[in-house]
């Protein structure tokens, strides 16, 4: 990799635990919920809370209806003595680029990034209408599906893709799922009825909650933590315009400059690519739709070599404001048991794909 | 000290409504204030694009952008999505199409609604129209939707000073989303035991504390707090404050004292108003007990027992 992009600390994912993610969790508040999985993270590496140099969280209070609402979750973390925390009010993704640039500066050793996502309090997709542009957009309650489904038919008149294309997307990613015990829908279903055409529920994200977390370890420490850590090479996040009408929906720059900056599109040793496609094994793409998949991997260049979201994707399991951060999660994890070397991980937020986030993960080379 | 089965969990609905005040800009303005006239208004980039709906900075350089141009009231669908089945708010109630139509003269296209029969009488490169809303107020819903206008000619855009007479500044934007509140295992217990005149906290298996209410987790250990302790109903004042001004829908004489108390037993101090002694009497120490709401759901305020005071050390580590 060229040196323009080796941060100046080596930093790794050395642990990811996420929640069996499930359509209602009504008997659990959100501090039961994400309490588990922090229990988890920290025992796959045997450091308790208080060793923790920095812990930082994603999620929306629009899906708690309560403001603030990430306070009462902080009480599963253990919070005494004071510890140095953050929070974004976005996808956990960027709680954990929050935290690697942390780590970077040299500030912290160790961080705790978690996010979580309970979406069956309410209606989410009406209530993701309130991240719209409050002047042209909000006024019309344009639901998340209804502008995911002016993207896909952007894409099929274009030619990049058709409904039976989109279809097996959709079963290539359940059918994946069937092998991982956290997916809501695990296995094949059918693509169903129209929910806003061209886009059927087969097409459609899982509505549910669940939770996700990583520890994030800088140097010999992840070494010591890890037996295959994830180093992150490169993470890199870009925003586009968010007028729909002047972004092209069937394209994503901004998820393909944020590949670059990461250093997507280097070769691992030393060598820059050709700007064709990156030279990973492993694609976790955040794809809640199967529209935008199409859209993210002609984005990225991906071909067939690369294995695109073998945990099943955000078709299997979508809890909003942890899905992103899932992504990182499985691409480390695929990593850390030796099924990755090196492996890209997407992570969006904002209607059609309007931010994205990239990370590039490697394992140490093996013998 | 027990561990009981978690009772039936509890639901409540929760509505959140906010009728959000916005201020314009001379751009969003002068194009809000245009609908309201039956005039579309777009901005030219320095580029010489016509951005439709205009913006304040150009989305691509971020110049800021004043050029306003009339364009037309036709255009063409760049891209649809069939809606069989509207949601509150929508524009429209029967079926219809979403769209993004390019309006003649304007380079970006505009987010609404299309009434059509349905999705067969549909296609991208479609000749619409904008159907006027009847009642318009200088807002994107002035606009009812699009519909079908397959005879148009392309209008030209025409230069326009965004000059109205009684400009709309401001929109308000009334949003409301309906959730179901459920407040998780812990509280839930509590809010059970509450409705019982039981006052139910829960200990930390780690440090011991006990909280009250408790939220099922312990914010100091971070591990759940599993164990069910009966606290009170007694407790101590721990800290107070007078209350001098009179909350919007709240039937309570001011001034009134609300306060700190520590019930015998927990761990920490909950809160709650104290009634049944003059508001300049109450003080720290004194000793209360919960006076119950007429439903008996859960306690109104609390009222002196009559004990004597408590001694300071008694509750110094709850302040």
């Amino acid at each position: 990799m060229t040196p323009h992009h080796r941060p100046a600390r080596e930093v790794a994912i050395v642990a990811f635990a996420q929640s069996h993610h499930r359509r209602r969790t009504d008997d659990l508040s959100e501090v039961e919920m994400v309490m588990p999985v922090l229990h988890d993270v920290l025992r796959q590496t045997g450091l308790k809370a208080s060793d923790i140099g920095f812990t930082c969280s994603g999620s929306s209070d629009y899906l708690a209806g309560r403001a603030f609402s990430f306070t009462m979750a902080l009480d599963g973390v253990g919070a005494w003595p004071p510890i140095s925390e953050s929070h974004v009010e976005t996808d956990g993704a960027w709680a954990l680029y929050e935290a690697w640039v942390k780590l970077l500066t040299g500030e912290a050793d160790t961080a705790l990034v978690y996010s979580y996502g309970k979406s069956s309090p309410g209606s989410v997709r009406d209530v993701l209408t309130r991240q719209l542009d409050p002047y042209y957009l909000a006024p019309l309650w344009p639901d998340s599906v209804a502008l995911a489904a002016l993207q896909a038919q952007a894409l099929v008149d274009a030619g990049h893709t058709d409904e039976n294309a989109l279809a097996a997307i959709a079963e290539r990613s359940r059918t994946d799922a069937a092998a991982n015990p956290h997916a809501q829908l695990p296995g094949t279903r059918p693509q169903g009825e129209y929910v806003v055409r061209p886009l059927r529920t087969g097409d459609c994200p899982p509505i549910g909650d669940g939770v996700a977390a990583v520890v994030l370890a800088a140097g010999d420490l992840a070494r010591e933590l890890c037996e295959r850590p994830a180093w992150i090479r490169g993470m890199d996040h870009r925003i586009e315009a968010h007028s729909l009408g002047v972004r092209d929906l069937t394209d994503s720059p901004s998820t393909r400059l944020a590949a670059e900056r990461a250093g997507a599109f280097d070769l691992p040793h030393g060598l820059k690519g050709m700007g064709g496609a990156p030279a990973v094994d492993t694609a976790e793409l955040h794809a809640p739709f199967t529209s935008q998949e199409v859209v993210l991997a002609k984005a990225l260049g991906l071909d067939a070599s690369v294995r695109i979201n073998p945990s099943g994707g955000a078709l299997a399991a979508n809890p909003v404001m942890a899905a992103g951060l899932i992504r990182l999660g499985e691409a480390a994890a695929r990593i850390h048991r030796g099924a990755s070397d090196r492996a890209l991980a997407h992570a969006t937020s904002g209607p059609c794909l309007q931010q994205n986030l990239v990370a590039v993960l490697e394992g140490d080379p093996r013998a | 000290m027990t561990v009981t089965p978690p009772p039936e969990i509890l639901h409540a609905p929760l509505v959140v409504e906010f009728p959000f005040t916005r201020s314009l800009g001379p751009v969003q303005s002068a194009f809000l204030t245009g609908l309201r006239e039956r005039t579309v208004l777009g901005v030219r980039t320095d580029a010489g694009e016509v951005l439709v709906p205009p913006v304040e900075y150009d989305p691509a350089t971020a110049a800021e952008l004043r050029e306003l141009v009339e364009v037309g009231a036709t255009g063409t669908v760049t891209t649809w999505a069939w809606n069989p089945e509207p949601r509150a708010g929508q524009p429209l109630t029967t079926p219809f199409a979403w769209v993004l139509v390019r309006l003649d003269g304007a380079d970006t296209a505009l987010l609404h609604a299309l009434d059509a029969p349905g999705p067969e009488a549909v296609r991208t490169g479609l000749r619409v129209r904008i159907r006027w809303a009847a009642e318009r107020s200088g807002a994107i819903t002035d606009i009812a939707c699009f519909e079908p206008y397959e005879s148009g000619t392309a209008a030209e855009t025409v230069p326009h000073t965004g000059e109205f007479d009684d400009p709309v500044t401001g929109i308000v934007a009334p949003a409301r989303l309906d959730y179901t509140y459920s407040p998780g295992r812990a509280q839930t217990r509590y809010l059970h035991a509450l409705a019982e005149r039981r006052t139910v906290g829960e200990r930390c298996p780690s440090c011991a504390k006990v909280y009250v209410p408790p939220r099922g987790a312990c914010p100091t250990c971070g591990v759940a707090t599993t164990d069910q302790v009966e606290v009170g109903p007694r407790g101590t004042v721990t800290t107070y404050c007078i209350v001098n001004i009179k909350a919007k829908n709240l039937d309570i004489e001011v001034p009134y004292v609300y306060a700190h108390i520590a019930l015998d037993g927990a761990g920490l101090a909950l809160h709650g108003r104290i009634a049944g002694i003059p508001y300049d009497e109450v003080r720290m120490g004194l000793r209360v007990e919960p006076v119950w709401s007429e439903d008996g759901r859960y306690p109104d305020h609390y009222r002196p027992t009559g004990e004597p005071d408590a001694d300071y050390d008694t509750y110094k580590e709850l302040l």
